[in-house]
């Protein structure tokens, strides 16, 4: 349904060229959930914002493809038009952003925010509108909905506030969903609700998901697949569960390593050691990661990781020497 | 040595109109300074046989309807108009810190009196209160001077209050107060350096507007009389020249007095670009 | 949360407005009554006799104390009496009111012409942060703010008047070829029109045109720059991204969504402009020969005639906090969340 293939963006900034994605490859099937998981600073959200065409002007996309296929369209995303791109938006793909109150219009009623778009995608009559809009509020569970279409995003909780970025989103029935970070910001009960919302929604309409997180353990438990990115490069891609039972890349082993669950101590947790390397460098390593890996060496690991083979068919990975 | 080198160049490079700027500022401070010296006339001696003479090479900006060198009077009002500009500024800083530093440390009754006080300026069309002022106070220099320091207050004594309000308990200032700094030391020692760098923006683009202010006064005959060279009056008395087409009386001190103002203007918003990118409009 | 009804936040921007016109009494009063020299000397005049001033003194009412004074004056505000010109020789009041008029028109279309330019500059700028257009609109903005108006306003009618002859003579609201409109508002524009006289209209925008030209040029700039900040903000805002994202055309996204909010802030500036404006309003006044009550207090000051002074300047600030008033209450209307905070 999606498959992006080389994505390679810069940004032009004042210090320099940031080269912020390198060769990223990835692909989503129908139905299917798959996670993005990195560091701040990884590339997920570019990731996502170039798929959407939503970049800020800085940032250039200097290669790759981003096929998209949908019942209705097939289209490379990063070749298609503006305008043509502006009818898929929101109709055969979506996004939700983090920080819910934010990303919601501060002085429009938030049921309007959502006939807004349904207006520019639908033909419904003006006065059908209101009531698709009032039933996407009830399908996202929000307890009095005709009250609710009325409020501004300011008199809502950051939970309602994703609710109602949810149905904004789903409005139109899109496939695929990219969600980036959709539960930073909301306190933890309320995260667990979010997430088991989006899960039941994208079950029932059968709606492609990418889940966009820096929390590996959320990831394993709504996912199917796993992308791991650092520093704009996809580092491994596997299904969720060989990814943790078999880590080949020694970043994802270590961010493994460094997540938290109910049975280790404190103790067991083990920090990442170094930072993302400067993106701006011209002297930029062809691994990214050789600065901090254990298992660095230059005489096997001088060139880019990137085009290294499947080790298994549904398992990618970036290394030389591969765990 | 060269990474300075090379970084001060960069700067540059990045504020090239900033540093034209400076250099207009540093050529209007030398004209207030040496102004009188090197006029090549007397700014005051009339001669009604050279009487509104178009700009010449010996009278490059002309001369007015007593035959006065325009060029000659526009240099020697230099030092009057950014004099006044530089008290009025001076004054109001120091006052208006003063006021903003209590009102923003101490809280409480102090800060509502104050604020209060400043709102009631704050009440008042600006230039209509300094004309009122002036008006009341009577007709002199000294007094344009307090009315345009007095209407530039509120702007001095709300950016320090707010930016004292910040810092007031912040770490480095419960540290002073720990290690038995009384508050008034706190103010001065701790406080006020730390709002220094973000005023110096607003004493730069206040300085423009100062001299606006003090010119406007002076062209609807407040404060600075004739025959006294001033930029604000030349240019009311070459108002009536006009429109029959002695243009050179009012545009040359017209145009300094614009120029001296932009340039503090842009001087203000260079500096704003260097100390804080974020403040950037 | 219980949200306050439309009428509560109006009557209660209306009470916090009180206190504003209280100083403003005050400070008014306290102009004439708190000076150096002699207020009384200062009423009647430079040419008045002694036996004039004690006259003056008497009546009013400076041999009591201050604060009766200050009774007597608010008492004296409450009947509408300001005093007597001893130029016209009219009440203040009724010299007010009758070239109030002016002075507003000219600031109002001095406001719009400023706003229907300045709006858009600023937009523009913001879509394309960084080009050249968007250097050229900055310098514009700063080279606006550092023009003195009475040197623009003069420099106009060198140009255009003198010059190109593409404007009337730059003396007041009518060629004298012209009567006035009846009155029904004051606006010359606006009453030529009601009374159906086209030829008039065209006469008084012709003599409106470059006053209000002067007075716009000097708004221009912090109006372009505040527009052009807040745009700016918005349109990198998260919330324009999500709208982007949806899908919405780029109209209703740039109009719709980031226009409506950027307007917060403009809608605030209005406040600082209209500051601005009432002072430039007096030069451009006297460079035009204008006859609004600028000009008359240009006249007053000239003759050393106090009362009109005094009443000119509680006429501009109560106008001025009216002003503001009305700006607080537009806000109020754009922005669901005013009035929640507080």
């Amino acid at each position: 349904m999606l498959s992006v293939e080389d994505l390679s963006v810069e940004f032009r900034t004042r210090a320099g060229v940031v080269k912020a994605l390198e060769a990223v490859n990835f692909s989503v099937q129908p139905g299917e959930t798959v996670g993005i998981v990195g560091e701040s600073g990884s590339g997920k959200s570019v990731t996502a914002f170039t798929l959407m065409g939503v970049l800020d002007r800085a940032g250039q996309v200097t290669a790759g493809r981003a096929l998209f296929q949908s019942n209705r369209v097939a289209v490379d995303l990063l070749k298609e038009s503006e305008s043509s791109l502006r009818q898929l938006r929101g109709q055969e793909l979506s996004m939700i952003f983090q920080n819910p109150r934010t990303a919601l219009n501060p002085i429009r009623q938030v049921g309007k925010q959502i006939t807004d778009v349904l207006r520019c995608h639908s033909d419904l009559p003006p006065a059908d509108l209101r009531l698709k809009a009032l039933e996407m509020l009830a399908s996202v569970r929000i307890p009095d909905p005709v009250k609710r279409y009325e409020a501004y995003p300011y008199e809502l909780s950051g939970g309602l506030c994703q609710r109602i970025m949810i149905a904004l989103a789903l409005a139109c029935s899109p496939e695929l969903l990219i969600a980036d970070e959709p539960t930073t910001g909301l306190d933890v009960t309320t995260q667990t609700t979010v997430m088991n919302l989006l899960k039941d929604l994208a079950a029932q309409r059968q709606m492609a998901t990418v889940l966009i997180t820096h929390d590996l353990a959320l990831a394993s438990e709504y996912c199917d697949r796993i992308v791991v990115m650092h520093a704009g490069h996809v580092v491994e891609s596997a299904p969720t569960h060989s990814l943790f039972s078999q880590p080949r890349h020694p970043y994802t082993a270590k961010l493994i390593a460094a997540t938290p669950e109910p049975h280790k101590s404190f103790a067991e947790l083990m920090p990442i050691g170094g930072n993302l390397p400067d993106l701006k460098a011209m002297d930029l390593a062809p691994c990214r990661f050789s600065t901090r890996c254990d298992r660095f060496d230059s005489a096997l690991c001088g060139q880019t990781p990137l085009k290294r083979a499947a080790l298994a068919p549904d398992h990618q990975v970036a290394c030389w020497q591969p765990l | 040595m060269t990474t300075t080198l090379k970084h001060t160049r960069y700067v540059i490079g990045e504020n090239l109109i900033t540093f034209a700027a400076f250099a207009l500022f540093l050529a209007l401070a030398l004209m207030a300074i040496l102004g009188p010296a090197i006029a090549p006339y007397s700014p005051l001696t009339t001669n009604s046989a050279i009487a509104l003479q178009s700009p010449s090479l010996a009278h490059w900006f002309g001369t007015d309807q007593l035959g006065r060198d325009v060029l000659s009077r526009v240099m020697v009002a230099t030092r009057l108009d950014l004099g006044i500009a530089v008290l009025a500024v001076a004054l109001s800083f120091v006052v208006g810190s003063f006021l903003g530093t209590c009102a923003g440390y101490f809280g409480g009754w102090t800060d509502r009196i104050i604020s209060r006080c400043i709102d009631t300026l704050m009440a008042f069309p600006l230039f209509v209160l300094a004309m009122g002022l002036v008006a009341a106070l009577g007709n002199s220099i000294e007094n344009i001077i307090y009315a345009t320091a007095m209407i530039n207050l509120p702007l001095y004594t709300r950016v320090i209050r707010s930016e004292v309000l910040v810092r007031r308990s912040a770490g480095f200032v419960e540290a002073a107060r720990l290690t038995g700094n009384g508050d008034w030391r706190i103010m001065a020692y701790h406080l006020f350096p730390n709002v220094l760098p973000v005023m110096m923006v607003h004493v730069s683009l206040n300085m423009g507007w100062a001299i606006l202010n003090a010119a406007g006064l002076s062209f609807i005959g407040l404060g600075v009389q004739p025959p006294t060279a001033e930029w604000g009056i030349m240019v009311a008395e070459g108002a009536t020249y006009i429109v029959s087409g002695e243009w050179w009386l009012a545009l040359f001190p017209g145009a300094v007095l614009m120029l001296a103002v932009f340039c503090f203007n842009l001087l203000g918003d260079g500096l704003r670009d260097l100390i804080d990118p974020r403040m950037r409009t | 949360m219980a949200k306050p009804s439309t009428s509560q936040i109006v009557t209660q921007r209306i009470l916090a407005a009180l206190p504003s016109v209280i100083g403003v009494v005050i400070v008014t009063f306290l102009l004439t009554r708190a000076l150096p020299g002699d207020p009384a000397a200062f009423f009647a005049g430079p040419a008045a006799t002694a036996a004039a001033i004690e006259e003056v003194r008497r009546n009013l009412g400076l041999d009591k104390s201050l604060l009766e004074q200050f009774f007597l004056y608010v008492g004296d505000l409450f009947r509408g009496d300001l005093g007597v010109s001893l130029i016209t020789g009219q009440t203040v009041v009724y010299d007010l009111m009758t070239r109030l008029p002016a002075s507003l028109e000219l600031t109002l279309a001095g406001l719009v012409l400023a706003i229907a330019l300045a709006v858009p500059l600023g937009v523009l700028a913001a879509t394309r942060p960084n080009s050249w257009i968007d250097h050229g609109i900055r310098l514009l903005a700063t080279a606006g703010v550092s023009l003195p108006t009475f040197f623009t306003g003069l420099f106009l009618i060198y140009l255009l008047y003198y010059r190109l002859g593409v404007v009337p003579a730059p003396l007041g609201r009518l060629n004298i070829l012209y009567s006035a409109p009846p009155q029904i508002t004051g606006f010359y524009l606006v009453d030529s029109l009601l009374s159906g006289n086209l030829g008039l209209f065209g006469a008084a925008a012709a003599q409106l045109f470059l006053p209000a030209v002067t007075l716009g040029l000097f708004a221009l700039a912090p109006l372009t720059r505040v527009t052009r900040a807040s745009m700016l903000g918005m349109l990198s805002s998260d919330f324009i991204r999500t709208a982007r994202a949806s899908g919405l055309p780029p109209r209703q996204v740039l109009f719709g969504y980031a226009f409506r909010n950027a307007l917060l802030p403009i809608v605030t500036t209005l406040g600082i402009v209209f500051s601005f404006l009432l002072g430039a309003n007096i030069l451009v006044e006297k460079v035009f020969a204008w006859p609004g009550i600028g000009s008359y207090a240009v006249e007053a000051l000239v003759a050393s005639d106090y009362a009109p002074i005094q009443g000119f300047i509680l006429t501009m600030a109560l106008l001025y906090v009216v002003l503001n008033l009305l700006i607080d209450l537009l806000y109020v209307v754009i922005d669901p969340r005013a009035g929640v905070e507080s």
